[in-house]
């Protein structure tokens, strides 16, 4: 069983990212917003965290700049289509090409730099009991706060007010203007929300998970968090869940080799990606769960008719 | 107060006026963004733009470059017009260069003149085949194609890093990565002496004007067109959505599997673990810069492929990295998008009560 621990370690931090990103994207998508920049936004966090972090010593002060590239990522979308009504397939498309080019750009200078990963929780005692010491008191910071996000999350639509009037607006855009909810501010908020948490994955990548810059090294996970989201159909408690399996999934193949597993290393490689595909084509093949689940406004413009 | 009030029509002039206007901006932003990283920003933008193509072999390789981008553009803007979209291109095109390559390097040692044709057709059934696969889930279990087309490009390029790795790596090579060189019945011929200009380039035309054709011309075309303005309309009068889905992205798969083969059998004579600078996303900017119609995508490519050759320059003469390319490629789209919402409003400054007074 001793590799038990590891192994569960790594599905942690393999999961991570793709918590916080589904979760700000689900929150993103409850208003009736479509936004498939997620990788976008996820690189930009990295490279900002990462840079941030590597030149100021501060990783409290990259995790911060983390979320606020992807705030201000998300920003530039919400304007394109929320103010400006453009497609928001075609506006998504459009900001994870930004990003890719933009983070590269800053990365340039990034590559090849070394820095202390995020510590992790140390409580004396605690932390070193055999098996659950490590995996449920030895984490770092962004790993607690990611199940915070996603049981916060969850609360903020089953309990709120304030859930509840996002849950308006992504069913019925009209309606909610009409009881004077303002549908552009509030959409406005839920896409920042979706941008600072995407940006805070890319963040746990640079600064935790592989604490260096890489080009492109999300590796499509903006897009697999995306396929979350309509895994969980749109509920939190299935997102954290799903989240966990593709983690696990995901670390598969570093651990085959050791088992003893000679498959290619590629098609290792393809599972994640391939496990997204099976996972969208068995939740969306049940239309009836999809249409009573789905916002019924996403993707949707909405323009008030005074 | 700035705000948009509806046109009652799509105003024809800012359709072309727009993607002027969005280039326009984007060198502007360019110009910053060159200053920012301490370069000359006429200089840089010079370089970027111009350079490239002041002699008449950077000419002829903004065609090479331009031609896949047409080609696969030229698909991909049917697929839009009918709310398809199919964003997984790259991967089709992966797909097309191993079918057709694969072709090539089964008959290593042919002499024969139907090896070229014969990797055509498998380069576009393996295109056509990758794409079937994301419009089989979309028809059959609703899965968005968006996300299953992506992820097979991920799946796409680790096959094709697998087989070069592996069974396909050269024999007589030294280890590395890649294929046997393809056999010259499996090159694409050179159109223009002394410079890369192949056959692919030719076909990129033909595509343009088939294209056209079938959208002027054909009663699928006629669906494409009015499903993409009346979306409503189209499923009252009866347009098979699902035959639309099928059509669109079996073309686009098709169409990009080619421009993958080209590639392969074309500039870079081999199978490799990387045979494209991303030609299959730029190609989604190209579709819309070139306002979803096959006569603009030609241009489209034209602009985008000199983005790659600017790039290129950049790098060489600038030191810049290479991903100045993929942000000047995503601000385009940026502006673009932005200007476009001039076809269906018009801005109007003042406050709301103000123009209650009019009223």
């Amino acid at each position: 069983m001793e590799w038990l621990v590891p192994f569960t370690l790594t599905v942690i931090t393999a999961s991570t990212p793709l918590l916080l990103a589904a979760s700000g994207e689900l929150i993103t998508e409850k208003s009736g917003v479509l936004n498939l920049g997620v990788e976008g936004m996820m690189l930009v966090g990295a490279i900002a965290g990462f840079a941030v972090t590597a030149s100021s010593g501060s990783a409290i002060l990259g995790i911060a700049a983390a979320v606020i590239a992807g705030v201000l990522m998300s920003l530039i979308f919400a304007f394109l289509t929320l103010t400006l009504m453009a497609n928001q397939v075609a506006t998504g498309l459009a900001l994870t090409i930004f990003g890719i080019g933009f983070s590269a750009l800053v990365g340039s200078k990034f590559v090849g730099f070394a820095i202390e990963p995020l510590p992790g929780l140390s409580i004396p005692g605690i932390s070193a009991i055999p098996i659950i010491g490590p995996i449920l008191f030895g984490q770092d910071f962004l790993v607690y706060l990611s199940i915070a996000v996603v049981i916060g999350v969850g609360w903020f639509l089953a309990k709120s007010r304030a859930g509840l009037v996002l849950k308006a607006v992504g069913d019925s855009h009209h309606s909610a203007h009409a009881i004077g909810y303002s549908v552009i501010k509030i959409r406005y908020l839920a896409t920042m929300f979706g941008g600072a948490m995407a940006g805070l994955g890319g963040a746990y990548l640079s600064l935790s998970y592989t604490p260096m810059w890489a080009e492109n090294m999300t590796a499509g996970r903006g897009w697999i968090a995306l396929a979350l989201v309509v895994f969980a159909t749109w509920r939190p408690g299935r997102l954290l869940a799903g989240a966990y399996m593709f983690g696990l999934i995901s670390v598969m193949q570093l651990h085959a080799q050791g088992a003893g597993i000679h498959v290619p290393s590629q098609f290792m490689s393809m599972l994640p990606y391939l496990a997204t595909i099976i996972v969208l084509v068995i939740i969306s093949s049940d239309r009836a769960k999809i249409r009573l689940n789905a916002p019924a406004c996403i993707g949707q413009a909405f323009r008030p008719a005074h | 107060m700035v705000r948009l009030e509806p046109r009652r029509q799509h105003s024809q002039a800012m359709v072309y006026l727009s993607p002027v206007l969005a280039i326009f901006m984007t060198l502007v932003v360019g110009g910053i963004i060159f200053a920012f990283l301490g370069k000359n920003p006429f200089d840089a933008l010079y370089t970027f733009f111009i350079l490239p193509i002041n002699n008449s072999y950077g000419i002829s390789e903004l065609f090479v470059k331009a031609t896949p981008l047409v080609i696969i553009a030229v698909g991909l803007a049917m697929g839009f017009r009918a709310n398809v979209w199919n964003i997984g291109a790259e991967g089709q095109l992966t797909m097309g260069a191993i079918f057709g390559g694969g072709l090539a390097l089964y008959f290593h040692d042919s002499e024969s003149l139907l090896l070229l044709p014969a990797m055509f057709v498998l380069g576009a059934i393996g295109g056509a085949f990758w794409a079937s696969i994301p419009a089989l889930l979309r028809t059959k279990f609703n899965a968005n194609e968006i996300l299953t087309s992506l992820m097979l490009t991920y799946v796409a390029t680790l096959f094709l890093s697998f087989l070069v790795h592996g069974p396909w790596r050269n024999p007589e090579g030294f280890n590395f990565p890649e294929s046997r060189p393809f056999p010259d019945a499996g090159l694409l011929p050179i159109i223009y002496d002394g410079t890369r200009v192949h056959l692919g380039t030719a076909v990129a035309v033909f595509v343009v004007i088939a294209g056209w054709l079938l959208l002027s011309k054909s009663v699928i075309g006629f669906q494409l067109r009015v499903v993409g303005k009346a979306p409503q309309a189209a499923r009252h009068v009866g347009f098979r959505q699902k035959r639309m889905v099928w059509f669109t992205l079996l073309l686009g798969g098709a169409l990009a599997g080619l421009a993958g083969l080209f590639e392969v059998s074309g500039p870079i004579g081999q199978l490799q673990p990387s045979i494209s600078p991303g030609y299959g996303f730029t190609a989604i900017i190209v579709a819309f810069l070139g306002r979803l119609h096959p006569v603009g995508i030609l241009f489209g490519g034209l602009i985008m492929a000199l983005t790659y050759l600017g790039g290129e320059l950049a790098q060489i003469t600038l030191g810049l990295p290479n991903a100045v390319t993929g942000l000047f490629q995503g601000i385009l789209l940026f502006f673009l998008l932005a200007c476009d919402v001039l076809t269906k409003y018009r801005i109007r400054f003042g406050s709301i009560a103000a123009k209650g007074r009019t009223a």
